[in-house]
């Protein structure tokens, strides 16, 4: 027990074409704060629907465990609640909002969280100014503010879109879910000093990657293995040069062992 | 049983109703018996105190009332309306004499109060002008109808100075004759439809607006209609006229008491623009729209036209359609001018068991006219929606163009959303575009905005206004800011 963020025998199961899928069978996984985390695994081994389930998504249906965040029940909450509560959530595949400006939505919910935390709301000229800075810091185009959400963008683009929002909402959690996935190495970089800056004891992080390569950048201070719904494995950074050399398998076969 | 008394019981067993705005006002009523025949037109003439041309034109618009079919065409269902059923005039009782404010009855005072029209307007209606040199924001007139009888007109003088006339049409009818006998009917003839015609027939209030040669109104006409006599039809006539060179934009927004009936309205209004004219027609409508059973709530058929008769004159209609039970309404622009523009934009939303049937009819006389047509629609719980538009382009309309895009928006799963345009086009120069989208707000969507720390209704809300950007847009400042209030308050509770 971390006191902090602490899953314990987490599983959740998903209604696909009237078919319950179990997917997440038995998570157990303690990230203490100020700590970066890694998850690593093969596809379909439950790590998005992790991070789904922990950010309120209403699909999955939790059938046992706990998640229990800064002392609170994690899975009594809303996903606004869970918002505002500092669990931040970076999309795979960010969604799009048509005639939705950037800026007006950001604003929107950094003021919403921050009204949520019991502080004052940002006007408009002091939130433009912070958000500006804010996405020159991530390379990106001064009228990306000015679009709409995640519209036209490219991969990258709503990448860095997610850590620009990350960076203003100040959650104490976040959850990545392959956030590297798409990026060129420049862009990997500039995303990965994004989220460094955020590091300090009170910011936790969950990343979920498929590549070494972030790591490199991101450095966690354990990495998970997970597979089939479950953490079978976990270690130092070490383990991400080990997984990168020989796979899954071996930590496959271990657990098929055990 | 007639729509209205089944309504009428079924919503006495409701009790208080959700409604924001719902209440009524206790005011002494002149209301008039129950019924419709030529002694009501006769005894609503003689109360206006009309010249005998106009009793007549209304009775002829009886006549043809009575040989006129009620249209079926529209996808909107309901009760068959006993038009026998319905009280035909209601006017608060008036002290005779002048019509300063300390003298209008205080109760309506703070039913405006209640309505929340905001402070400025109040005190607009108070008579205090703005600061010389105050330019934050334009001043607005409001011709306040209450009811049927408009009780007070404010700013007459500002606008009497610039030569701009905006007044009850009832004393246009007394003051400016010949104005109002010229150009009553033309755009929307007595007889044109069910619902004109009977408005023709029994109209007993609405707003002139006559703006003369080269004059730029000096501020945006606001009225404000409010229902608030127990089973009344409200039959307001509007009439804009703008001469050549002239320009006005007029403000309509609606926001009507909580009704224990059904509650027929059928207006009319008719604009007309002259050589180098323009007129923007912004609503925002906001009226009972019935429970979440789709009990109660406003039957709203409007037939709304403009004339565009000069060469290079403009008309523009923006409209936010939120409530009625039953909407029917088409504003159109009839393009003769050559090179006259029309415009439509539109929002209409539909929620638990509205319907709307609306859309526009953009007809193309004269050469080289433009039409634009932006329709966004948006349908939750089980209300049913339609854009029904025509675009019509005549033999003699060389170098005619139309673009139309009408998208539509669902939330749930069971709504409707209906698109049927009417493309009818007699000159092979002509150029017609149209662009249609169906899409549903998605649980995707959603769900990254509440991530993000929005509650699902500000998610929603956020969404629809993004949708409905394009026309939004378009509204003076006040409205558009009214507006997206709106779209959220009345897609409360559609989802989840």
């Amino acid at each position: 027990m971390t006191q902090f963020l602490d899953i314990s025998g987490l599983c959740a199961r998903i209604d696909a074409d009237g078919q319950e899928k179990e997917i997440l069978k038995g998570v157990d996984l303690s990230i203490p704060p100020g700590e970066v985390h890694a998850i690593m695994g093969p596809n379909g081994s439950g790590k998005s629907t992790l991070s789904y389930v922990l950010a309120g998504r209403e699909d999955y249906e939790v059938t046992a465990g706990t998640v229990n965040f800064q002392g609170k029940d994690l899975l009594e909450m809303e996903p606004e609640e869970r918002a505002a509560a500092g669990l931040f959530l970076a999309f795979q595949s960010p969604i799009e909002l048509p005639g939705v400006n950037n800026a007006n939505f950001l604003r929107t919910a950094v003021n919403a969280v921050r009204r949520a935390r019991g502080k004052d709301e940002l006007d408009a000229v002091t939130f433009l100014k912070t958000a500006r800075a804010a996405a020159k810091e991530l390379s990106m185009a001064p009228d990306m503010l000015k679009r709409n959400v995640n519209v036209g963008f490219s991969g990258g683009e709503k990448k860095r879109n997610e850590v620009l929002q990350m960076t203003l909402l100040q959650p104490s959690f976040a959850i990545l879910d392959e956030t590297d996935s798409g990026l060129d190495v420049d862009a990997l970089r500039i995303v990965a000093e994004g989220v460094n800056r955020l590091r300090s004891p009170s910011f936790s992080a969950l990343v979920i990657t498929h590549h070494q390569r972030l790591l490199d950048y991101l450095v966690p201070d354990r990495i998970h293995v997970m597979a089939k719904g479950r953490i079978i494995h976990s270690g130092g950074p070490e383990l991400a040069q080990q997984i990168d050399r020989e796979g899954y398998t071996r930590f496959l076969a271990e657990a098929e062992a055990a | 049983m007639p729509a209205v008394t089944e309504t009428r019981e079924a919503v006495e067993k409701l009790g208080q109703s959700s409604y924001k705005w719902g209440f009524e006002t206790d005011i002494d009523m002149d209301v008039a018996p129950k019924g419709l025949n030529e002694d009501t037109i006769r005894l609503i003439s003689a109360r206006k105190e009309e010249p005998e041309w106009l009793l007549e034109w209304r009775l002829a618009a009886y006549r043809a009332w009575l040989k006129t079919e009620e249209p079926k065409w529209a996808k909107v269902s309901y009760p068959p309306i006993d038009y026998q059923d319905l009280h035909y005039y209601a006017a608060p009782r008036k002290k005779p004499g002048p019509k300063s404010l300390e003298e209008v009855d205080p109760e309506l005072l703070r039913t405006y109060e209640k309505l929340g029209i905001p402070l400025h307007e109040q005190a607009m209606l108070a008579g205090v002008e703005l600061p010389e040199g105050e330019t934050a924001r334009p001043p607005v007139a409001v011709d306040a109808v209450f009811d049927s009888v408009s009780v007070v007109t404010t700013f007459r003088k500002t606008l009497e100075e610039a030569g701009v006339i905006f007044c009850p049409i009832s004393e246009a009818v007394r003051d400016y004759p010949d104005l109002v006998r010229k150009y009553l009917g033309s755009v929307v003839p007595a007889g044109d439809n069910f619902y004109a015609a009977l408005n023709s027939a029994v109209f007993t209030d609405g707003s002139f607006v006559f703006v003369p040669k080269g004059v730029r109104c000096p501020m945006e006409l606001s009225t404000y209609f409010r229902i608030n006599a127990k089973n009344t039809g409200q039959f307001e006539r509007t009439l804009i006229v703008v001469e050549d060179g002239a320009s006005v934009s007029y403000l309509e927004g609606c926001t009507a008491p909580m009704r224990d009936e059904n509650q027929l309205h059928a207006a009319v209004v008719e604009l007309v623009a002259m050589e180098d004219a323009s007129i923007k027609y912004s609503t925002v409508q906001n009226w009972y729209p019935g429970d979440e059973n789709g009990r109660g709530g406003i039957y709203n058929f409007v037939t709304k036209r403009g004339a565009c008769r000069g060469a290079r004159s403009k008309i523009s209609w923006t409209q936010v359609e939120t409530g009625s039970a039953i909407t029917w309404k088409y504003p159109s622009c009839i393009l003769q001018g050559e090179g006259s523009v029309g415009e439509f934009y539109s929002v209409a939303v539909t929620n638990n068991h509205q319907q709307a049937d609306t859309g526009t009819k953009m007809i193309h006389i004269g050469r080289n006219t433009r039409s634009t047509i932006i329709a966004k629609t948006i349908s939750a719980g089980h209300s049913d929606s339609t854009y029904r538009g025509l675009v019509r382009v005549l033999p003699k309309a060389s170098g005619a163009r139309n673009f139309t895009q009408c998208d539509s928006l669902l939330i749930g799963d069971q709504c409707g959303a209906h698109t049927v345009p009417y493309i009818e086009n007699r000159n092979m120069g002509a150029r017609i575009e149209h662009e249609a989208t169906t899409s549903k707000i998605s649980e995707d969507q959603l769900f990254y905005c509440r991530q993000r720390g929005l509650s699902e209704e500000d998610a929603v809300g956020l969404i629809v206004n993004g949708f409905c950007r394009d026309v939004l847009k378009e509204l003076p400042m006040e409205f558009a800011v009214e507006a997206q209030k709106l779209l959220q308050i009345s897609l409360e509770g559609s989802v989840g």
